[in-house]
Order: structure tokens, then C-alpha cells, then sequence
């Protein structure tokens, strides 16, 4: 029993963490638990199990075996108390918001920040009254002066996508500790393996589970991890430590301490808006995080790799890579981010809107793809899709160029993705630059 | 805390302990104390509720100190304001309980620092449902981080063994 208190390194945890090999098959990979509900053995254990008293599988709706095997993994891998997974990072966003937030509440988020994430939480600001100030979160002070005494959430990537905004951990948390709100920090980008949020002050993490986790494009998912250190009771939160009336009048937090909110996020929010993972996809997610740590390395030394190459190239006026020698950000990479920034970045082409639609039809390797986070190289030029609509002024104030281009670095031989992109800068540079 | 919250102590409590005295066991089944005394009692401990306001609790006698339960006591559990442990902490060292254990939020340095001195095990701020669920029963089934690592064929039906 000694050796009971070793302390795992993260490629093993990657590997092993929450599964347990099969008591009856002996089965060495996670079964799929491809079932929509759960023999009970007798009626009083299936009565301990609706009263919480009593860990036991009742519904796919609200737990599933593979589901909650992925779910401890990333809760292990993010050193969280543990994490409830959903249908879609959105899914886990929304529901993470729903359980926390009251009408007239105030939340200050990241003004950089996923469209996604922008247009959800406008939507949610609209339908359930919650007031928003959008932070400048490369401003040393844009937490402190965008908090109130009504703050109960603060919001923000690690990395921001697409700008490449490395977010000050320490400084937002700090803020977020004086006014008794949780920091929840988005870590898509960076991914455990780079950063782990929760180590710097942060209180609860959510992902895309759909980019780097699953690591290959297959599926779509979400998961919210909590690092059980808030302190819902702090008078700030009755939702979660006062009666719930949505679960016969149980107190989450006072019931569950450090499981508190997980307690509730599965046994009332997941239970009510129904976004549950599917088992499939929650194997196809243990698979991928069995190998995050490899691809990650690989990852970000491509993707830096891409960005020193494509610095100084003709036609090429700006490269927005954070680990990059001359970025705003390389002091916060340094210090929350020593093995990488991830592999997302932007570049802005010369020749404008025109130049940018040329270079993706240009590109023969790289896939002109709305995800990040594949094993395969992904290109997107948001002036001719995500930012469409915009005019080239809309589009300065939302923080792309009209020649802005996303690149999500594959693993790929680097030498072939640099082969593509030197062809398509050579279409681009044909166009016809806009006076 | 931390030496308070020892695995390896938390671990040898649970595989060892037959009598749990749960010290402010409430009959409200909606308050944590009923929680885990449900959990204990129905993972096997014997389960005596300590509390001068009750008469009975899961069909157990309900004594109103430690110092007037009739058996031996393997783990004092305790469910109150961290205000009242140091006395508790005396009354488990007066009836030579094996260990004294404070649930979440019941954190009491005096407490723990007594109960320590007077030779019995201590762990602070966890709770003993939690614990017993992450080592041996079924926590990793609602995704909570158990910090199990394993290459090893599971016990086939862990969830009312000892």
C-alpha cells in the first residue's frame, strides 16, 4: 500500500486515467455503453440513486459509464474535482451558464473571444437578462474596471481564437477572487497539456471537447471541469447553496462540498436542457486523449515551425503567433505557456479580401475547413465566410483584416504544409491588391 | 490541512473501521449528515447517531455525547460548527475512539491537533461517503476525478463490497 501516493506524470494519466479495466469481460479497452438506461437491482437502491444518496446509473440522460470515463480522464488531466461532459462545447457553455446565473446578474467576458461564444452569450444576455461588459483583456486593468458588486462570472480563452490573445491567468483570478465570482476560463487552444487553468486561479475550465481532445476531427463535444475550490456559499450563489426547488429543496453545495456544483450541473441542468454526450463519442474522445501529449508536441512545434516561415514572406504583412520572438503575448507564453501556444494562429495576407479567397483556392493540401484542431492542416479566411457579411471597416472592428487568414497546423510533414503555402502566396500576390 | 487529508490514512480508515459514531447525524434526509449515514450504513458500518435532539436515525439509538455510547467507536465522524470540535475531539480521546474525522467544512485545527496529540488518526475536511466511494465504490461512474490509476481487471460488483 506504499506506494499508494505516487503522483502519475501526465502521459500515463492521459492514457489510464478513469478507465478501469472491465470487472466481468476483463476487456483492456473502455466498453461503449450503448444504452439508454439501467437495470436497478432492487427498489430501495433505486431510490438511493434519484435521491443522490447513492452513486448509481440510472439514465444515459444523466450519467453513462464510457461518458463518465471520459469525463474523470479530462477531469484528471485538468487536476479538477471533475467535470460533467455535454453534447458540444457550446452545449457545455450554455449549461455552465444556466446553472450559475440568475436575471440581472453581471458577467464581465473577453472581448476576444470565439464567435460562437460571442453570439451564444449575446443570445443568453438577451433571453435571460444577464448584463455583459466586454473586457479588453490585454489591458492590466480591464477585469478591475469592468467588475461590480453584480459580477458573478468571469470569462476568457487562454488563447484567444482566433486573435492568438494569451489571457493573464493570475490577474483575472485575482479579480475574480476580491469580487467572490468564479474565473471560468475556455481552454480549447491550449488544451491540459499546455496550460492547466485551474493551477493558476482559475475555477472552472470548458472546452470544445470537438478540436485538439478528440484531436482528429471525428466529434462534436463539450465539457465543463471544476476545480471544487469556489466557495458557492459565499452568499453570492443561492442557486447552488440555498434549496434548490428544481431537486425537492437538496442544497448542492452544503450536501456535495467540493462536488457541489458538478452534483448539480449533472442531477438538475444536464437532466432539464438534455444535451448529453453520446457513449461513442465519448469513446472516440478517450482515444484521442490516450495520445494528446504526443500530438500536442507535435502540434505546436509545426505550427511555430509554419509561423517562423511564413514571417517576412512577400505578401505577407503581419503574423500573429504568440510564442513568435516579437509578440505582445511571449512574456504570458513563458509563464503559462512553456510548451507551446497551441497550434492556431493568423496571418494577414497583403492583397486583402480578393487575395485571400485566391490563396485558399490555391491550396491543394491544406483543407479549407470551419474547424481547428484536426490532425489534418485547416485553413479558413473569415472575410469570405465566418465574416462574410461584414464590410472591410466591420470587419477591422471585430479584429480581422480583410486579408486575415486562420490556420490550424496538422500534423502534417511541415515541409509539405510550407510547400502548399508557398504556391497559394504566389496566387494571392496576383490579386488585385485594393488601393 | 494536508497531512490531514492523508490517502494512505484515509484508505486504511475506511478498509478497517466497523462503527462510525456520526456526531449531529440529522433525521432531515436532505442534510449531508444523512447523506453519508445513509451511504455508511448501507455500505455495511455500523452506524451510531450522536445528537441530543434525536431519538432515533436510519433505525439506529441515538446517543446525546460520545461518552454514552455502549460499544467501542473505530471513527468519530463529525457534522458540526467547527466551534464545537475541540470539545468533541476531548470526548473522542476520553472514550478511546480509533480516529476522529471532520466532513467538509468542519475545520478545526484545535480539533484535529488534540484528537492528534492523544495518538488518534485525523482527517480534516473530507468527507467519509466521498472517500469510501472514490477507493471503493462507484464515484467514477458520475465523472469525478478519484485519482485511480490503473492497468489492473477491476473487482467484478465493487459497489456493496468492503
Amino acid at each position: 500500500m506504499g506506494d499508494e501516493r505516487r503522483e502519475f506524470g501526465f502521459h500515463t494519466r492521459a492514457v489510464h486515467a478513469g478507465q478501469r479495466p472491465d470487472p466481468y469481460t476483463g476487456a483492456s479497452a473502455t466498453p461503449i455503453y450503448q444504452t439508454a438506461g439501467f437495470v436497478f437491482e432492487d427498489t430501495e437502491s433505486a431510490s438511493a440513486y434519484f435521491n443522490l444518496q447513492e452513486y448509481g446509473n440510472i439514465y444515459s440522460r444523466i450519467m453513462n459509464p464510457t461518458v463518465a470515463a471520459f469525463e474523470e480522464r479530462i477531469a484528471n488531466l485538468e487536476n479538477g474535482v471533475g467535470a460533467v461532459a455535454f453534447a458540444s462545447g457550446l452545449a457545455a457553455q450554455a449549461a455552465l451558464f444556466f446553472a450559475l446565473l440568475e436575471p440581472g446578474d453581471h458577467i464581465a467576458v473577453a472581448k476576444a473571444l470565439y464567435g460562437g461564444s460571442t453570439a451564444q452569450l449575446n443570445h443568453l444576455a438577451r433571453k435571460l437578462q444577464i448584463e455583459i461588459d466586454w473586457v479588453d483583456m490585454d489591458d492590466p486593468d480591464g477585469w478591475r474596471k469592468a467588475v461590480s458588486p453584480a459580477t458573478k462570472t468571469l470569462f476568457a480563452e487562454t488563447i484567444a481564437n482566433p486573435g492568438g490573445n494569451v489571457l493573464d491567468l493570475e490577474t483575472a483570478a485575482a479579480v475574480a477572487q476580491e469580487v467572490g465570482a468564479p474565473l471560468i476560463v475556455d481552454n480549447t487552444f491550449a488544451t491540459p497539456y499546455l496550460c492547466r487553468p485551474l493551477e493558476w486561479g482559475a475555477d472552472i475550465v470548458v472546452h470544445s471537447a470537438t478540436k485538439f481532445i478528440v484531436g482528429n476531427g471525428t466529434t462534436i463535444a463539450g465539457v465543463v471541469v471544476d476545480s471544487g475550490e469556489f466557495n458557492w456559499s459565499n452568499g453570492r450563489f443561492p442557486n447552488i447553496a440555498e434549496p434548490s426547488s428544481a431537486y425537492h429543496g437538496l442544497r448542492f453545495h452544503e450536501t456535495f462540498g467540493v462536488y457541489g456544483l458538478l452534483m448539480k450541473l449533472r442531477a438538475e441542468t444536464l437532466r432539464d436542457l438534455g444535451a448529453v454526450l453520446a457513449p461513442f463519442n465519448a469513446f472516440l474522445l478517450l482515444l484521442g486523449l490516450e495520445t494528446l501529449p504526443v500530438r500536442m508536441e507535435r502540434h505546436v512545434q509545426s505550427a511555430l515551425a509554419v509561423a517562423h516561415w511564413l514571417q517576412g514572406r512577400p505578401g505577407v504583412s503581419a503574423v500573429r503567433h504568440p510564442a513568435l520572438p516579437d509578440s505582445p503575448y511571449r512574456g504570458l507564453v513563458d509563464k503559462y505557456l512553456p510548451l507551446g501556444a497551441g497550434s492556431v494562429f493568423s496571418f494577414d495576407l497583403e492583397s486583402g479580401r480578393d487575395g485571400g479567397r485566391r490563396f485558399i483556392e490555391a491550396l491543394k493540401l491544406w483543407s479549407h475547413v470551419a474547424n481547428v484542431g484536426d490532425t489534418k492542416s485547416l485553413v479558413i479566411h473569415p472575410a469570405s465566410t465566418t465574416h462574410r457579411q461584414l464590410s472591410d471597416e466591420e470587419l477591422v472592428t471585430a479584429g480581422v483584416a480583410p486579408g486575415t487568414v486562420r490556420l490550424s497546423v496538422g500534423l502534417e510533414d511541415v515541409d509539405d504544409l510550407v510547400w502548399d503555402l508557398e504556391r497559394a502566396l504566389r496566387a494571392a500576390r496576383e490579386a488585385t491588391v485594393p488601393a | 490541512m494536508k497531512e490531514f487529508q492523508d490517502p494512505h490514512t484515509i484508505l486504511e480508515l475506511i478498509l478497517n473501521a466497523r462503527t462510525v459514531a456520526l456526531v449531529g447525524l440529522s433525521n432531515n434526509e436532505l442534510r449531508a449528515s444523512h447523506f453519508a449515514g445513509y451511504y455508511l450504513q448501507r455500505h455495511g458500518y455500523r452506524v451510531i447517531p450522536v445528537n441530543p435532539r434525536e431519538e432515533r436515525v436510519l433505525g439506529e439509538r441515538a446517543y446525546p455525547t460520545l461518552a454514552d455510547v455502549p460499544e467501542r467507536i473505530d471513527v468519530v465522524d463529525v457534522f458540526r460548527d467547527p466551534a464545537a470540535v475541540p470539545k468533541i475531539a476531548h470526548e473522542a480521546v476520553d472514550v478511546g475512539a480509533g480516529a476522529l474525522w471532520l466532513q467538509f467544512g468542519v475545520i478545526s485545527p484545535e480539533g484535529a491537533r488534540i484528537a492528534s496529540e492523544a495518538g488518534l488518526d485525523v482527517v480534516m475536511d473530507r468527507c467519509m461517503k466521498v472517500e469510501h466511494a472514490r477507493y471503493l465504490g462507484r464515484m467514477h461512474w458520475m465523472g469525478f476525478n478519484t485519482g485511480a490509476i490503473t492497468g489492473r481487471r477491476a473487482v467484478a460488483s465493487p459497489a456493496l463490497e468492503r
